[in-house]
């Protein structure tokens, strides 16, 4: 069954974009910090919130290609469609990125060219300085459009290789399975090492001070798992619509389990970081949770307690998995609590103390990427058949039963 | 009449499976099935009511977690205030991050502990506990049903016997109790 967008859709998603765009726009006017670095970081926020979704789900669908996860067949177009969204994702993060080494803003310090110039002590910055072999421009580049541009080709590569798998039998279905797998496997690869060089380069190097070992295991475990709710809500948003009549209970089961299970993933992240520095108490790392516990307690607690707790309670029983309504609810809870996650780690460090509280420039620039977001992937759902038609795995995915 | 209780024995799961489905079709309550592994599916065929089992992982947990709460608190902050890295430890929540760890572990070893023990006593298998299997090949090879006629006084022995017949069975064996 083809999905077509219902006119109720279509026009939220407009009136979306439209009150970002209107938001985003009285923000930026009224932005008088330097270089406006508030309107471009919110603007990077919601860009690499966005971003991590795609690439997150990206990584979840090559993961079960490698696993061979036979319950997931059903709704992987869905995984598929919300990773479309990457390349324009990727455009938005490069906007940021190109911006930062034309100078136009200062959220990444060291790539302004004066602070390694030791003659210059007003901006001279001995420790940039000192790790500028790594953090420097031209290797920045290499690293971010080879990321870039391995994860677009893989996105492509794997849609247009699953519509293509719609029309084979036999033999030809099992070698383009195979196929699927092999290059999963290359994916996978690729993804566990840029992953961690992407939190370090794109949000760790925002402050070239701080360092922290598993920052990307960190940012990792977040995109992981605003994508697992995406997927989520997407599924329950079709299957409401009346679309992929085959999804039961039984998928949704699993579908939360894995919100469940990676949600403690980041949870047990995020406190390792946390207590770690906490106890050895190094002032070069303790900076990092001392802006942002005594100047945003509040954003750093709810941050936590509702990634940790909130799908540790809620989730917690087979029947809330089981429940579409109860599942969207939670769902929705957590995606704004990744959301916050985000925020956390990009705002505090661009702006210092220019950042207060979430305004209207967040709120706004979310507005706008969501209303994109769901609109490109809502699309991508037009653009092929919403279950396969043909995979060696497709029977036993319909059977699947827990 | 005595009551007797009668065992199928099949060479399939999914062949029991298909005789239990068509007995149970039939009115016949099947008291329970021996395997020498878990039988995907079979637990609605039979009526088997869903495991309680999470329900006792939590409350361990829980009591693992009070307990863990309790030791660190009477250890670390009442009797003997520990000092780490300089901070306060007045008060429980200054050093709470630092229990983390210890608080987390301890939760999993008592639901994790607790849920297997309850699981041995509940199935009556804890070690050295006498075996109640029917038949020693269903540990093996072959995979059983055991039926009563105390529980179905609806149907005639003979009778279910017949429908067993009907279905791919092995053999039945017949006891008195």
């Amino acid at each position: 069954m083809n999905f077509t967008i219902s006119k109720r859709a279509s026009t939220l998603t407009l009136a979306l974009i439209i009150i970002g765009l209107v938001l985003a726009v009285i923000g930026v006017a009224g932005d008088h910090t330097d270089h406006r670095q508030y309107s471009w970081a919110a603007f990077y926020t919601n860009a690499l919130f966005f971003f991590f979704i795609a690439l997150g789900t990206l990584f979840f669908y090559a993961l079960n290609h490698v696993t061979e996860t036979a319950w997931t067949v059903l709704v992987k177009r869905v995984y598929e469609a919300i990773a479309t969204y990457l390349p324009w994702g990727a455009l938005a993060v490069l906007v940021v990125l190109v911006a930062g080494s034309m100078g136009l803003h200062h959220i990444f310090p060291w790539m302004d060219g004066r602070v390694l110039d030791a003659g210059d002590p007003d901006h001279y910055d001995g420790h940039i300085a000192h790790i500028s072999s790594y953090l420097n421009k031209p290797f920045f580049w290499f690293r971010a459009l080879l990321i870039l541009g391995v994860f677009v080709f893989f996105t492509r590569w794997f849609r247009k290789h699953s519509i293509q798998m719609d029309g084979e039998t036999g033999d030809t279905l099992v070698r383009s399975h195979w196929k699927n797998y092999n290059r999963s496997v290359v994916f996978i690869v690729c993804f566990a090492f840029f992953s961690s060089v992407l939190a370090w380069d794109w949000v760790m190097s925002i402050d070239p001070h701080w360092h922290s070992a598993l920052f990307g295991w960190y940012v990792f475990g977040g995109m992981w798992c605003s994508a697992m709710i995406t997927a989520v809500i997407f599924v329950l948003y079709l299957k409401g619509k009346g679309y992929l009549p085959q999804v039961n209970a039984n998928h949704l089961q699993d579908m939360g389990k894995w919100v469940f299970a990676v949600s403690f993933l980041w949870s047990y992240l995020y406190f390792e970081q946390f207590l770690l520095i906490w106890y050895s108490d190094v002032p070069e790392e303790a900076a990092y949770y001392f802006g942002r516990l005594n100047h945003h307690p509040w954003l750093t607690w709810v941050t936590f307690f509702a990634n940790f707790a909130l799908p540790m309670v809620l989730l917690m029983s087979r029947d809330a998995k089981r429940s579409p309504k109860y599942l969207i609810f939670v769902g929705v809870l957590i995606f704004i609590g990744h959301w916050l996650d985000t925020v956390q780690m990009i705002m505090p460090s661009s702006l210092a103390l220019h950042f207060e509280r979430i305004g209207i420039l967040e709120i706004g620039f979310f507005a706008l990427f969501l209303g994109v977001f769901i609109r490109m992937v809502l699309t991508a759902f037009t653009k092929a058949p919403l279950t396969v038609v043909a995979h060696p795995f497709l029977e036993e995915s319909v059977h699947h039963h827990i | 009449m005595a009551n007797k209780v009668i065992y199928a024995v099949y060479e399939d799961p999914e062949l029991l499976k298909d005789a239990a489905r068509k007995l149970v079709t039939a009115g016949v309550r099947v008291k329970d099935v021996f395997s020498p592994f878990p039988i995907h599916g079979i637990d609605p065929i039979i009526g088997l009511k869903r495991t309680r089992m999470g329900i006792v992982s939590f409350m361990f947990g829980a009591f693992g977690l009070s307990l863990a709460i309790l030791g660190t608190y009477y250890m670390a902050i009442y009797d003997w205030p520990m000092n780490i890295g300089g901070k306060p430890n007045q008060f429980y929540y200054q050093n709470v991050a630092a229990f983390v760890p210890v608080l987390f572990e301890f939760t999993v070893l008592c639901a994790a502990h607790g849920m297997a023990i309850t699981y041995l006593i509940r199935n009556k298998t804890l070690p050295g506990m006498p075996g109640r299997n029917p038949d020693p090949r269903s540990t093996n090879d072959k995979f059983i049903i055991e039926l009563r006629t105390e529980e179905n006084h609806g149907h005639a022995p003979e009778a279910i016997t017949a429908m067993l017949r009907e279905t791919t069975v092995l053999e039945i064996n017949e006891r008195q109790y």
